[in-house]
Formats: structure tokens, C-alpha cells, sequence
């Protein structure tokens, strides 16, 4: 299945949880925060949160703002 | 840092400037200006992070040993929704509520969308943010900003990054005539320390500059030229000015002045 990280089109070969696929992307060290379809999911809700075909992902980290 | 003398969305701080973190040379310019400037509130923002560069995580390094309070931004939202969720993904990684608030109605002068701006004031609020709303100078929506929950205001000197200074003293002075119980804080625009001066003059309680200092032709000097000046401003303000009149006044007191109403262009 494609999902989109970062308004990039991502491929996954099996079911995943939101917490296996950040893991497989190689995102799971560093300090990020997720919005799964436009909503924010915080950190504790990761394992809960079952991806779809389709779905959309932002992952964010700190930068420099004004 | 200086010792606390204001208090600001629940904390105690010294430095009534609030400085960017953005467009400096280098991380060590940034490290080095937020030192000289002795600001003790920087804003920070979120980016979409791709999983082999890990720039962001460096950069919160560095701010977080320096121990100044952040204030995370939703720079770059135009709704409701996106302003939203950016303040609560932000609001996890800085591990703080306290959330600039931009949402953007126009492309070319950056200026706030006032409607939905209130809109999501008022979603943030609920949420229990501390909002800091980049505003206009525009009355009206100040008070319903103030209704939508907001402790504290920071309308705009001019557009972001634009170093015009204070385009609209009357409205920001009426501003503080009318709202002395709220934080007000001039946000965008400053170009210069005589700028972050006008407004602590007029009684504001603080300034937020970034550009300014970043692309001073040395940042580290302007950070801290910006640093004196609004703690200057502050003191002048609490100092109280005099009053302006239009004809001059001797300073210097004519009692005995040597030659008093003798001189003949005096008697025609």
C-alpha cells in the first residue's frame, strides 16, 4: 500500500501500525511529532493507530522560526 | 541574564526582548546573538523532518542547553485546521503550551487573517494554550482576541521581515491605552534598535525581532545593540517622557543671565 510522508508517495508491503512504519522509515530516533490524515496523534497513541491505503503523514522536527 | 522583573504567560523573565532564531550565517552566530542580546524568550518552528537528516535535532540541542524559554510558531498556516494541529504537534516536541499563533491571509504582506485567526485563538484556548496571536494593529479583533481567551497580543510593527518599523503608532498606542491589563508585544517588522525603542516607549511590554538582528551585518553586536535598547525603552517608559510643545523653552535659567534686556535688538 502508497502512503504519503512528507507529501512523498511511500510504499509499504504489509499491515502496519503507525509506530512499525516510523520505525521502518528510520524516523524512530529522532524527536518528531505526527499528523496521520490532518489530525495530530501524540506520541502515546503510535501503536494505535492502524495505516491505510491512502493515508497521509506529516512528520515534523524542530527548526529555526521567527 | 538579567534578574526577573516581568511575567509573561505564567513565567518570570529579565529580558522583555523576544528574538528569532532564523536566517542567521551559522548555529554559532544564533548561539552567540541569543547571548548578547540577553533575550530570554526565542521562537522556534516545526518542519517536515526526512528520516536522514537530522538538522532539527542539533539546532533543539543547542537551545535547549541555553536554558531561554521557547515559543514555538505556526508559521506558514492558513487555516484553522492547519494552525491547529501544528500548535499541538508543537506543543509535544517543545514541551510547552505556549504557541505563537500565524495563520496567514495574504501572500505578499504576510498579514494575519483576522477571522481566522479568532477562529483558532479561540480553538487553542480551549485546548489550553497559552496563545500569543500575531495580530494586526487592528482594535476590534484585538478585543476578540481577548475574548477568545487570549492573555496576551503581539500586533505587527509592519510586515515580517520588512524592517519598517512602526507603521501605525496611533493604533499601537491606542492599543495600549485601551488594554493596560494585557501583554502586548510588537511583533514583525523592527528594523532597528530606535524601532524596539518607540514601542517600549509607548508602554509595550515587550518586542519580538528576528531579522533585524540575523541580517545585521553583525548579528552578534545588533543582538545586543536590540538587547539595551529595549531595556532602555522599558526604563524611559516607567521614567515617564515629558511632554512636547511647539515653541522652545530656555534650559537654562535666565534669572541673572549677564546682559539681560540690554542688548538693542531687543528694544528695537
Amino acid at each position: 500500500m502508497i502512503i504519503e510522508v512528507n507529501g512523498e508517495k511511500k510504499q509499504l508491503n504489509q499491515q502496519q501500525v503507525l509506530a512499525e512504519a516510523i520505525t521502518h522509515w528510520g524516523y524512530e530516533c529522532a524527536l518528531i511529532a505526527v499528523a496521520h490524515n490532518d489530525e495530530f496523534v501524540p506520541r502515546s497513541r503510535y501503536a494505535a493507530i492502524q495505516l491505510q491505503d491512502g493515508d497521509r503523514l506529516e512528520i515534523v522536527a524542530p527548526m529555526q522560526g521567527g | 541574564m538579567t534578574a526577573p522583573n516581568w511575567e509573561i504567560g505564567g513565567r518570570a523573565l529579565g529580558s522583555r526582548l523576544l528574538l528569532g532564531t532564523a536566517r542567521y550565517p551559522s548555529l554559532a552566530v544564533l548561539q552567540q546573538a541569543i547571548r548578547a542580546s540577553d533575550a530570554g524568550i526565542v521562537t522556534v518552528s516545526l518542519r517536515r523532518e526526512s528520516a536522514s537528516d537530522r538538522a532539527g535535532s542539533q539546532f533543539w540541542s543547542l537551545i535547549k542547553e541555553m536554558g531561554v524559554a521557547v515559543l514555538p510558531n505556526t508559521a506558514g498556516c492558513k487555516t484553522v485546521k492547519e494552525a491547529v494541529t501544528t500548535a499541538e504537534m508543537a506543543r509535544e516536541v517543545f514541551e510547552t503550551p505556549w504557541v505563537k499563533l500565524e495563520v496567514i491571509g495574504d501572500d505578499y504582506t504576510l498579514q494575519p487573517h483576522p477571522f481566522l485567526l479568532v477562529e483558532a485563538a479561540e480553538a487553542l484556548c480551549r485546548r489550553g494554550f497559552e496563545v500569543f496571536p500575531y495580530t494586526t494593529e487592528d482594535l476590534v479583533v484585538a478585543e476578540r482576541l481577548i475574548q477568545a481567551g487570549c492573555n496576551i497580543l503581539m500586533p505587527w510593527g509592519a510586515p515580517i521581515g520588512s524592517g519598517q518599523g512602526l507603521n501605525n503608532p496611533y493604533a499601537l498606542r491606542t492599543l495600549r491605552a485601551r488594554y493596560p491589563e494585557i501583554s502586548l508585544i510588537v511583533d514583525a517588522g523592527i528594523g532597528k534598535p530606535s524601532h524596539a525603542i518607540q514601542a517600549m516607549e509607548m508602554g509595550y511590554d515587550g518586542v519580538l525581532v528576528n531579522t533585524a538582528v540575523a541580517r545585521a551585518t553583525d548579528p552578534v553586536q545588533m543582538g545586543r545593540a536590540f538587547g539595551l535598547a529595549v531595556a532602555a525603552g522599558r526604563l524611559a517608559y516607567l521614567a515617564g517622557a515629558m511632554p512636547t510643545q511647539e515653541m522652545a523653552e530656555p534650559s537654562t535659567p535666565v534669572t541673572g543671565t549677564p546682559f539681560w534686556h540690554s542688548s538693542p535688538e531687543r528694544h528695537g
